[in-house]
């Protein structure tokens, strides 16, 4: 009876979290036809990549006329915390084959925040598997809706769809930004290196300078 | 327009394999405090430096923008009103195009 109360719990969360998380790919398709990506690239990105902050990194610097491989690293770093999220799933899921290979592509911040705050390791699976799944349907289609729509508009930075971008990342950082200076002071030390960085180097590049302050806090 | 499908071709392989990794690594290579440290702030520095670049530069300088900023101040204000997150993206998206209005 437990076990069916917890489980029914995980689906509600993790549909209720799932959709409206989702729905930010409305946001995401704006940005990145905004950006200059077209409708299928951005719905490529939105289906394979599928984790938000580097999308958005992604099409950011290219917005910006930026340097394509310093974007894609940029991307590919921020992309680089579901490795830290997989490492504490895997005991969780306890997938093999080719099920690991799907659940891989549902590695990402919400999935991983409904799994590990379920109570039990069922529930865990269901709050998992119903998460992405809500989230993957939700924000593909939201994804085409957004880029379709702004595709459609006349210009985008009229309607201020260009700070989309960063105020999602603003919205993604502000739990961390919250809850510790030290890594307040990390994300304004990053923007001071990336901005005096600016006038040097081709876009894309002063962001991934901006990480040199993470070997400056681990030292100190 | 070809190389910017390369870059999201590499960007979706990247991101996938970075997720597989973290599944199926052995948990010795990748548990390492330091290690886990490290990939706990750098996404914190480089969204900072994003939100910066994003907000604060045009074509290759520094320079600021008083719609873009304006709506990066009403991001800050829905957030500390715990605003949910479409919400906040309305928000900036609104005040900044306002002001462009207002501005001209």
């Amino acid at each position: 009876m437990d076990q069916t109360t917890h489980r029914s719990a995980a689906v509600r969360d993790g549909l209720g979290v799932g959709l409206a998380v989702g729905l930010s790919g409305l946001a995401f398709g704006a940005a990145a036809v905004t950006a200059g990506l077209t409708v299928p690239q951005a719905c490529v990105l939105s289906l394979l990549a599928f984790t938000g902050a580097s999308q958005f990194a992604l099409t950011g610097a290219v917005g910006a006329g930026g340097d394509l491989v310093a974007a894609s690293l940029g991307a590919l770093l921020l992309g680089g915390r579901n490795t830290l999220y997989g490492l504490r799933l895997a005991d969780l899921l306890r997938v093999r084959g080719p099920r690991r290979l799907l659940a891989a592509q549902g590695v990402i911040d919400e999935t991983t925040a409904v799994a590990l705050a379920q109570p039990t390791p069922e529930a865990a699976r269901t709050g998992f598997v119903t998460t992405f799944a809500g989230l993957y349907v939700t924000w593909n289609l939201t994804t085409l809706a957004g880029a379709f729509g702004t595709s459609s508009l006349g210009d985008p930075a009229m309607l201020g769809l260009d700070v989309v971008g960063p105020a999602a990342f603003l919205a993604i950082l502000w739990p961390r930004l919250t809850g510790s200076a030290e890594l307040r002071g990390l994300a304004a030390a990053a923007a001071v290196i990336a901005l005096c960085a600016t006038p040097f180097f081709p876009p894309g590049v002063p962001v991934l300078l901006s990480a040199v302050a993470v070997l400056v806090v681990m030292v100190r | 327009m070809t190389t910017l499908w390369w870059a999201i071709a590499a960007v979706c392989a990247g991101c996938y394999a970075l997720k597989l990794a973290g599944l199926a690594a052995p948990r010795q290579v990748l548990d390492h405090p330091s290690v886990r440290r490290f990939a706990e702030l750098v996404p914190v520095a480089l969204l900072g430096a994003l939100i910066a670049v994003q907000v604060f530069t045009e074509e290759g300088g520094l320079s600021v923008d008083p719609a873009r900023t304006a709506g990066l101040g009403a991001a800050v204000v829905a957030l500390l009103l715990r605003a949910p997150f479409l919400v906040v993206l309305a928000a900036a998206a609104a005040v900044t195009a306002l002001v462009r209005i207002f501005l001209g």
